[in-house]
């Protein structure tokens, strides 16, 4: 046992109950008392082994005659037959392996002596011994300009590489960029037409008429469709450009009977007819919601339910969410199309330090 | 027992026995029936008047739906306000073919889900029960072939061939991005179905009807939102219609999908299975062998 | 100690080792010898001794699925294309020609459908990194369990913990590298975290995107991680891990012949090599035929990532499951301050969680050791009802985990048993503080009432199941003596020892710390109050002393069957006749 030096343990009683009795008499296994159970397993070893090759074999004919396009009960013929070949292949080496140590190789127990995790009195002497020598020679306890110098150059001498991180993004650090969607592209010119709202991956703007109650839109900005009518070219839309623009400016159209809205403060002609408009994007983390419960106009995101009221507002009812889901204020051109009267007014989507809680 | 008859040799006192009359009534009532049955004059073979129609689907409803939705669909309120059934004045003939041709309708019981069940109803009584519904106002029809099946509607077209295959084709992957943008939120990547508030469900669209689909598209069943042809126009319906269809042709390419919900059945095969195969193999591995309790022949110290 | 080791055999052979001729591996050998010692560096490693139990094999488990994964993620490597930049796919799956897509998608499209073997490779590669981090986590429950933490092995356990950390985060790049809707949605969800993070969260964000969310960085960034700085630092962690398992020497059960100075087992060459290496043959055939039957992670139903698109049931992989559910079970707290946003609700169950998590099971053995005073090395095993406190305490870190995993299905739960999702998460709200603490008081009577049973057992033999009635009338079940070996094994555990402060020294001198003191002295006396020791030598000379003038009395009994002897697993039964068979 190791040391006892420890005085906060009282002495442990030597005497143990029970004896140990030692390790038990060996017991033979069939395999090593009869030649024929040994055979037997040695045909058997042998017979995984084999048996693993045809497989391995069958892989290379499976992969050279069968193609892609191949089905086998409704899967991929290809990918059953490799991976059924390839796996059975393994199984055989390995069974077979595991088979030879149980029935004939030797099993025996055998015991070998622990050392201490301590190292010996004596390595340990001699090891702070030449530590001390060593760190004596170097002088570095002796003198203190140096080796605080030194550890100030060490601390410092990293830095670079934590610096250069700054410009994992080379563009623009600005906050501000959150407040702005591509719903606002023209706010401000009065050339420039207001942004229509198109239908998500059919790419149409939408005639306030065109909807009736109930209806659900998934929408888009109509510049990733018609980018010159905005004053837009074709890279502001494609590309990782798109992407950025889609997670900030994804939209939802619902229409409900117009009594049921509950407007928000100085809310009250953001809707068109019944028709409101909300931000997809959660503001929980991001995820977009179009799962509308339509008989409570309950809008519930999939990744961890949040849920909110588009008759109140974007009020949050259930759910992790902190802020209500922002709202677009909605408005008719002279064509009669849904257009953004204007940007958000608040930033759209998770939640960030900066972001103030008042509107602007 | 006296039934039984034990004079087998006197034929003649025994030709009538008693239960001759049973027997002969019996072959009687099977020979009428069976009479009739093929001869009598077919009856709703021929083709109704919408009035009729109309009439018919009436009684049908009065019988079997008017409880929930009252006796002209204009929807029943509890004692506590909640709605027992809704006013069914403007959902039109395809609300009412997909809902009773699925068997949701009539329901046992209200809830936050009403579940599939077999149809109550055949086709006809259903033609009948949709166009009654229909004259209660406004609502959308029951759809046309070409209106939702991307085959029928390219053929009518008269496209061929390799055309034909082309525009199939796009279609599809149109319809899929369209289901995806629209769709998969509630439904799942691949219509496996989702969870909705309070107990509802968005449910399985793998394996339906092109033609229900594309009614509850149009209609928006229980607390489903609608897409009315305003929204989803009627080309891009049936590209979605056509891209389901093709996922129901495709094949399990990586295997079985276990229903197709995602991560947390992966993560349950990957214990069970994965796990429980490995943890198997140890146990197999590191036991005890058979003992004998004999001693080898050849000369072995222990 | 009474193990007379010396007559105990160290080889297998049955004849002596003779001379002979160097073969053409001698030779080899011979020239390897000659540049690198290899005499001295393998003199004590190849008869080295392992213990066998099957749960020693977990972490085995764990390390084969390492493997697995370095073989087909570099085989996955070959072919794909970490790249983000646009392109329009016209390759093999027809519902996605036309579609716009990353070169990651696309090329992950490619591997699944032209690539032979690619989609098994995909399969093999996911399913593989599933069992790699369960493997360690029923491997850490195990160490756990068994009191293999304590010293000398509590560094490799702070080892093992952060590998553990360090495969969930591998996971998570990996999973991600394919830039699908699914993945993708993780990685917005990633987003939101870092934004939730007080003072530098926005610049976080876009420091790591490269710009606004999703930018065009993030995959070839996440796939650098994946495959070059993750697992250099895996590979160095399990090399540690393996040299301290080696340098230790495995832990073993305590038995016969087994005590803490010696291990007892079968030598690495020949046994364990073929048992280990077998067992790396059977865990890469599971996985190969789940990559061949089972369908995981079907990219091309999902479809490229798009923010504008989403799928129901979204989740990540089950071992982010537990943060995800604390995630959706959280109140939605938020608090503003001076025009800034504090989200708690992100930063709880993020932020500060899981980081606190590891933190607790990184400390546990020094905590452990802390409150035990016990200083000395173990190398035999617990049994888990031997550490009544320590075993209730892991049940409960489970059960909590459990309702965070269980959380995190809220949605598939809800459709499946056809609950209401809202109710769902009303419930956990509670159960995640109440469950763990009912678990904790549950598993910890029930280890106790197991020691009691084992000490009956110690006292009073084992119940043969055969009632006897007295004269009198009263009824009593016999008991036969349990086997030495059985009793050893009962009996081969440590007293516990409550932890006494030293309140003032020989001079009278009162301790410093006193209050720490007397806390770890409360604290240690918590922990083993209520258990029950083993029996002493005079106690088990009593018991016996009682059970012979037990044997006394119903001496009569001897010889006739039914006297219980034909169920202490040593008699045969054959020849016994019942009483009904006269």
């Amino acid at each position: 046992m190791s040391d006892a030096h420890d005085n906060s343990l009282p002495a442990l009683p030597e005497e143990e109950p029970i004896p140990n009795p030692g390790l038990p008499e060996h017991q033979w296994r069939p395999t090593d008392v009869d030649p024929k159970a040994e055979k037997r397993a040695e045909r058997q070893v042998a017979s995984y082994f084999v048996g693993s090759m045809i497989c391995t074999v069958l892989f290379i004919v499976i992969y050279v005659a069968v193609d892609e396009d191949q089905t086998i009960a409704g899967f991929g013929a290809s990918n059953v037959g490799l991976g059924v070949t390839f796996g059975l292949a393994l199984l055989g080496m390995g069974v077979g392996l595991i088979h030879w140590a149980r029935k004939l190789m030797g099993d025996h127990e055998i015991v070998e002596m622990r050392h201490p995790a301590r190292s010996p009195e004596e390595d340990r002497e001699v090891t702070l011994k030449a530590l001390e020598t060593g760190t004596e020679e170097s002088g570095i306890l002796r003198r203190p300009l140096l080796r605080n110098t030194l550890l100030g150059g060490l601390g410092l001498v990293g830095l670079p590489a934590v610096v250069i991180l700054k410009d994992l993004n080379t563009g623009s650090y600005d906050v501000d960029q959150f407040y702005h969607t591509l719903w606002g592209a023209t706010d401000g010119d009065d050339k420039l037409p207001k942004m229509r709202i198109a239908r998500d991956s059919i790419g149409t703007p939408i005639l306030a008429s065109d909807l009736e109650i109930g209806d659900l839109v998934n929408c888009v900005p109509h510049a990733f469709y018609d980018p010159e009518r905005y004053g837009l070219t074709e890279a502001d839309v494609e590309g990782h450009k798109l992407q950025v623009e889609k997670s900030k400016a994804a939209l939802i159209l619902l229409r409900m009977e117009p009594d049921d809205i509950k407007p928000g403060k100085g809310r009250e002609n953001w809707d068109v007819n019944g028709i409101v408009a909300y931000s997809k994007i959660c503001t929980h983390v991001g995820c977009p919601i179009s799962l509308n419960e339509r008989t409570t106009h309950h809008l519930l995101c999939p990744c961890h339910q949040s849920t909110f009221d588009l008759a109140d507002a974007g009020r949050v009812v259930f759910g992790p969410a902190g802020r209500p889901l922002p709202q677009l204020q909605l408005d008719v051109d002279e064509e009669g199309y849904l257009v953004a009267a204007s940007d958000f007014v608040e930033p759209v989507g998770p939640s960030f330090w900066e972001r103030d809680y008042d509107e602007r | 027992m006296r039934l039984l008859n034990r004079s087998v040799g006197r034929l003649s006192r025994h030709r009538r026995g008693r239960l001759a009359g049973l027997v002969v009534l019996l072959l009687g009532l099977l020979l009428t029936g069976g009479l009739y049955a093929t001869l009598a004059p077919a009856q709703a073979g021929k083709a109704e008047s919408q009035e009729e129609l109309v009439k018919k689907g009436r009684e049908l409803f009065l019988v079997s739906c008017s409880f929930c939705h009252g006796k002209n669909g204009e929807g029943i309120l509890t004692k506590r306000g909640d709605q027992l059934g809704p006013p069914l004045t403007d959902v039109g003939a395809a609300a009412v073919d997909f809902q009773v041709g699925t068997g949701r309708m009539p329901a046992q019981q209200p809830g936050a889900q009403i579940p599939r069940k077999n149809p109550a109803f055949n086709e006809e009584e259903i033609a009948a029960l949709a166009a009654y519904v229909a004259s209660l106002g406004q609502g959308p029809a029951i759809p046309e072939e070409t209106d939702y099946d991307i085959d029928a509607y390219l053929e009518s077209q008269g496209l061929k061939g390799d055309d034909y295959k082309e525009a199939k084709e796009a279609a599809i992957t149109r319809g899929g991005q369209i289901f995806l943008s629209n769709c998969t939120a509630c439904h799942n990547f691949e219509g496996s179905g989702g969870a909705m508030p309070r107990g509802g469900a968005a449910p399985k669209i793998r394996g339906v009807d092109s033609k229900y689909i594309y009614e509850a598209m149009l209609t928006g069943p229980q607390s489903m939102d609608t897409f009315s042809n305003g929204n989803i126009p009627p080309d891009a319906k049936r590209d979605i219609i056509a891209y389901l269809n093709a996922l129901d042709e495709q094949p399990e390419y990586g295997g079985w999908g276990s229903g197709g919900l995602g991560p947390v059945v992966e993560g349950m095969w990957a214990w069970l299975i994965g796990l429980g195969l490995c943890v198997g193999a140890a146990v197999w591995i590191a036991s005890h062998t058979t003992r004998s309790s004999k001693k080898p022949s050849k000369g072995v110290d222990a | 100690m009474s193990v007379e080791t010396s007559q105990v055999a160290d080889t297998n052979s049955t004849t002596p080792a003779t001379a002979a001729k160097p073969s053409r591996v001698g030779m080899v050998a011979n020239w390897a010898d000659e540049r690198l010692a290899l005499g001295t560096a393998m003199k004590k490693q190849l008869r080295k001794v392992f213990p066998d139990h099957w749960s020693f094999m977990l972490g085995e488990i764990a390390l084969w699925s390492f493997v697995i994964l370095l073989l087909t993620g570099t085989l996955l490597t070959l072919w794909f294309d970490p790249s983000m930049g646009e392109t329009t796919y016209e390759g093999t799956y027809a519902p996605l020609r036309g579609v716009h897509m990353s070169q990651a998608f696309a090329s992950s499209l490619e591997i699944s459908f032209d690539v032979r073997g690619g989609l098994l490779l995909r399969q093999m590669h996911h399913w593989s990194a599933m069992i790699f981090i369960g493997a360690m986590m029923i491997h850490l429950l195990r160490v756990f369990f068994t009191g293999a933490h304590r010293k000398p092995r509590e560094l490799n356990w702070v080892v093992g913990c952060l590998l553990l950390l360090l495969g969930t985060i591998e996971g998570f790049t990996g999973y991600s590298l394919p830039d699908d809707l699914l993945s993708g949605t993780g990685v917005r969800a990633a987003d939101g975290f870092m934004k939730a993070t007080p003072v530098v969260g926005s610049y976080m964000s876009m420091a790591v995107f490269g710009g606004e969310f999703p930018g065009d960085s993030i995959i070839p960034r996440f796939y650098i991680v994946h495959v070059l700085l993750i697992p250099g630092i895996l590979l160095a962690l399990i090399g540690a891990h393996m040299l301290l398992l080696v340098f230790h020497k495995h832990t073993q059960w305590p038995g016969p012949g087994k005590t803490e100075q010696n291990v007892v087992g079968y030598p690495l060459l020949p046994v364990y090599m073929a048992k280990a290496g077998g067992f790396f043959f059977i865990v890469f055939g599971v996985t190969a035929l789940m990559g061949a039957l089972l369908s995981i992670n079907p990219v091309w139903k999902y479809g490229p990532y798009d923010p504008t698109k989403v799928t129901a049931g979204s989740q990540p992989d089950w071992y982010m499951g537990w943060p995800d559910g604390l995630l959706r079970i959280i109140p939605a707290w938020e608090t503003h301050l001076w025009g800034h946003t504090v989200s708690w609700n992100i930063m709880i169950p993020i932020l500060i969680m899981p980081p606190l998590m590891i933190t607790i099971l990184m400390l546990l053995p020094f905590v452990e050791q802390w409150i035990t005073g016990d200083k000395r090395e173990h190398h035999l095993l617990q049994r888990p009802r031997n550490a009544p406190t320590r075993t209730a305490f892991m049940v409960s870190l489970m059960t909590f985990y459990a309702c965070a995993w269980a959380a995190g299905g809220n949605d598939i739960i809800a459709i499946k048993l056809h609950l209401s999702i809202n109710q769902i998460t009303y419930f956990l709200r509670a159960a995640i503080f109440i469950l763990p603490l009912i678990a904790f008081i549950v598993t910890r009577r029930w280890c106790i009432s197991l020691q009691r049973h084992d000490r009956e057992k110690l006292l009073h033999g084992y119940e043969t199941g055969i009632i006897m009635r007295s004269p009198e009338g009263g009824y009593s079940e016999r008991h036969l003596p349990i086997s030495d070996t059985e009793a050893y094994k009962l009996t081969a555990r440590d007293r516990d020892q409550v932890y006494v402060p030293e309140e003032v020294d020989a001079d009278g001198v009162p301790a410093p710390n006193g209050r720490i003191n007397a806390l770890r002295a409360r604290l240690s006396k918590l922990m083993f109050a209520d258990n029950i020791q083993k029996p002493t030598r005079e106690e088990l000379e009593e018991a016996h002393h009682h059970v012979d003038e037990e044997h006394e009395l119903q001496a009569a009994m001897e010889g006739v069957p039914a006297d219980g002897h034909q169920f202490d697993g040593i008699h045969t039964v054959d020849e016994e006749r019942l009483r009904s068979d006269d």
